[in-house]
């Protein structure tokens, strides 16, 4: 082997002893490919969450009543032959299909309307505080609905952009409830052991043998009709948290069972550490990865679990909107068929649901850097 | 053997107790009882309750009016000596009726699909270790992420309108329209198999995902230890090798997990059955929730969980069976 090679994989031998674990583990992680492509769609896509004012082309409750049903428009750039630089839709008309009674809208091709970038349009707050008008791109004249618009002729895309906002959050709250209670009822549970222990275990393998989804059916539709939509978004986090917390729990209890008997604890013990400090300074950091990893493989299952509650309408009502209440129009065979763009929401469901999962895959074999 | 199935056996029964507790529970919780809905239905048209007597005395003869555990015991006493759920007031029939005719093809559905997850999980996963890195295996490990990542109602649906745009069929429910009060014979039968393949791989594919995940990682880690090594040494042909030893191995964990797979499934019919509109419990489920039809709601419930208990006690004894080294105690 020669000189700086050998002397490059030294320092870089040394610099592995130097790190600290969560640079190790940024280390490992990045070596996952899938896992960084799933960060980077889950930061596009809260990004899109955070500003989706500014890329929806339209506010969300704004009807176009006389273009109900609209086929999503294509963005081109050839105009029978000739190349424009400016992308454009073509403009259409509404009319009548003679063969299924059923309003169409053939295309006009000798209209373009420009896709006009960074226009002004509709006045909006960027992160609800500075006040803007500005969109990311929309047109001067004429319409454009790249998504197409639903029965009442609202544009899908500002609509989609919009659900993001519930959507991804509700499985973050979710979370954020599981791992309050996961680690609360674990630690108790692993570190007091006996009969509270024996309960609490009890408890989770019966909850545990609950279908889920007949479970979540039961208790959303105890969420009373009148309720105002915050309240019914953090019932329904509530919801999806009931079998969330239970896995937390037992790995955190494993963890606690595990570490109680090691060298390191008995040491803390020995130099008189109370309890609350062997607690969060030297356990809660010996098997946060794990919790980290338990937490990102929980969030899609809870997107998930609110889009099919929303979609079966038992969770989140309009004026609310999430992917699985936009899902609820496209409920009909016969929906999809005539309007299958309505099945576009859909799509940011899965790819929310793959990124999560590609992520929490490269977290779990990151989370011991030291095997 | 006898004192572990024993200790099964009470368990399963706390297990129950506890569940029909929360059963009852969930059907307590929405304000308002069935006599509201019915109340508030029927404003507008004919009204069915003139005065607040006949109200008091439709909640009176339905027991609406005791206190929470009152209710509670006399439901379950009920379930339990005379096997009676209750009235299911929407259809104004027996609840034990409704359910009779669905329970069967919530099991067919349920048992199908979870033997369909298997076949195609288990030689997938065993190609996967076997193939590591391989493109097989990244194309498996691909599919099986996406067949996670679809919410099953979705799949169903896209299931459904391809089968339209390319056979022209609606392939909707578990039978044929002119099959579907026809008694039972050879044709029915191979009518309702030939329904059953899209509930089975839409809710299937969920399962098939996980189990190829667990199977891939155990056999993995098996293929790298000693013995193996030892039987290859030995000039072990491959296939026998692997399938003799190492694979057996990695089945336990897929074994032991039926009581984790089952509730999925059984939530995962749920609601695919009521986009595909399916004769199970399902559809009834969220129709009896949404009319606050509280026995109802709670006897598919409590069935449902009763399915999950049974098949996870008929796994746990099927891996003590099968694997002599799991002690019983």
């Amino acid at each position: 082997m020669t000189g700086p090679r050998a002397a490059s994989d030294t320092s870089r031998d040394e610099s592995a002893y130097l790190a600290s674990q969560w640079q190790l583990v940024w280390r490992k992680f990045r070596r996952h490919r899938l896992a960084l492509v799933g960060g980077t769609f889950l930061a596009m896509l809260y990004a899109l969450a955070l500003f989706g004012d500014f890329v929806a082309p339209y506010p969300i409750a704004e009807r176009h009543a006389d273009q109900a049903n609209h086929p999503l428009q294509r963005v081109r750039f050839f105009d029978r032959g000739t190349l424009h630089l400016r992308p454009f839709v073509y403009a259409t008309t509404p009319g009548l299909d003679t063969e299924t009674f059923l309003r169409a809208y053939p295309l006009q091709k000798e209209r373009r309307y420009p896709l006009r970038f960074f226009v002004r349009g509709w006045s909006y707050k960027i992160l609800g505080l500075i006040p803007a008008d500005r969109h990311l791109f929309g047109v001067q004249e004429g319409h454009v609905y790249l998504f197409g618009t639903d029965s009442l002729g609202r544009d899908l895309l500002s609509r989609t952009v919009h659900a993001a906002r519930i959507s991804l959050t509700i499985g973050l709250a979710g979370v954020g409830i599981s791992l309050l209670l996961g680690i609360v009822l674990g630690g108790v549970s692993g570190y007091y052991g006996g009969r509270v222990d024996l309960f609490i275990q009890r408890l989770i393998e019966i909850l545990l043998s609950i279908p889920t989804i007949p479970l979540w059916m039961g208790l959303s539709a105890a969420l009373p009709a009148n309720w105002p939509p915050a309240r019914v978004y953090f019932g329904v986090v509530l919801i999806v948290s009931v079998i969330g917390w239970t896995g937390i729990a037992r790995i955190v209890r494993g963890r606690f069972l595990q570490l109680r008997e090691e060298d390191f604890v008995m040491a803390a013990k020995v130099t008189g550490c109370s309890d609350s400090r062997i607690i969060f300074a030297h356990l809660v950091p010996a098997f946060a990865s794990y919790i980290i990893v338990r937490a990102t493989l929980a969030v899609p299952a809870m997107i998930l679990g609110e889009t099919a509650l929303s979609f079966l309408g038992l969770g989140l009502r309009e004026p609310v909107v999430s992917w699985g209440t936009l899902l609820r129009d496209a409920q009909h065979v016969r929906t999809i068929f005539l309007y299958p763009w309505l099945l576009i929401p859909s799509l940011f469901v899965i790819v929310t649901v793959l990124a999560f999962n590609f992520v929490g895959d490269g977290l779990r074999d990151a989370a011991d850097p030291y095997k | 053997m006898l004192t572990y199935l024993l200790t099964r056996v009470v368990s399963m029964l706390i297990s129950l107790v506890a569940v029909s507790i929360i059963a009852f529970l969930i059907i307590q919780l929405p304000p308002g009882d069935f006599i509201d809905y019915l109340e508030t239905r029927s404003i507008g048209t004919e009204p069915q309750f003139v005065s607040e007597e006949e109200v008091e005395a439709l909640r009176a003869h339905y027991g609406l009016d005791r206190p929470l555990y009152v209710q509670y015991l006399k439901w379950a006493s009920r379930i339990v000596f005379h096997g009676d759920f209750g009235m299911a007031f929407l259809w104004d029939q027996p609840v034990i009726h409704l359910i009779r005719e669905r329970l069967p093809f919530t099991m067919i559905v349920a048992i199908s699909t979870l033997l369909f997850a298997y076949v195609v999980a288990i030689p997938i996963g065993v190609y996967s270790a076997t193939h590591q890195y391989s493109v097989g295996d990244y194309t498996a490990t691909v599919f099986g992420f996406i067949g996670l990542a679809i919410p099953n109602f979705l799949l169903a649906l896209i299931l459904i309108v391809l089968m339209f745009r390319i056979f022209g069929i609606n392939p909707s429910g578990l039978f044929s329209p002119e099959m579907e009060d026809a008694p039972w014979s050879l044709a029915k039968v191979v009518d309702m198999v030939n329904h059953l393949w899209i509930p089975m791989i839409v809710i299937g594919t969920a399962g098939t995902a996980a189990i190829i995940r667990v199977l891939r990682g155990v056999l993995l880690d098996e293929l790298g230890k000693q013995y193996v090594v030892t039987a290859r040494a030995k000039g072990m042909s491959e296939p026998a090798l692997v399938f003799k030893y190492p694979v057996r191995v990695a089945l336990n964990p897929i074994v032991s997990t039926i009581g984790w797979r089952l509730p999925q499934i059984v939530s995962g019919t749920t609601i695919t059955a009521v986009v595909l509109n399916l004769p199970t419990l399902g559809p009834m489920l969220l129709v009896a929730l949404e009319s606050q039809d509280m026995f109802l709601a709670g006897a598919i419930i409590l069935l449902l969980t009763i399915l999950v208990l049974v098949g996870t006690f008929v796994s746990d004894i099927l891996l003590a069976a099968l694997d002599p080294r799991i002690r019983l105690t």
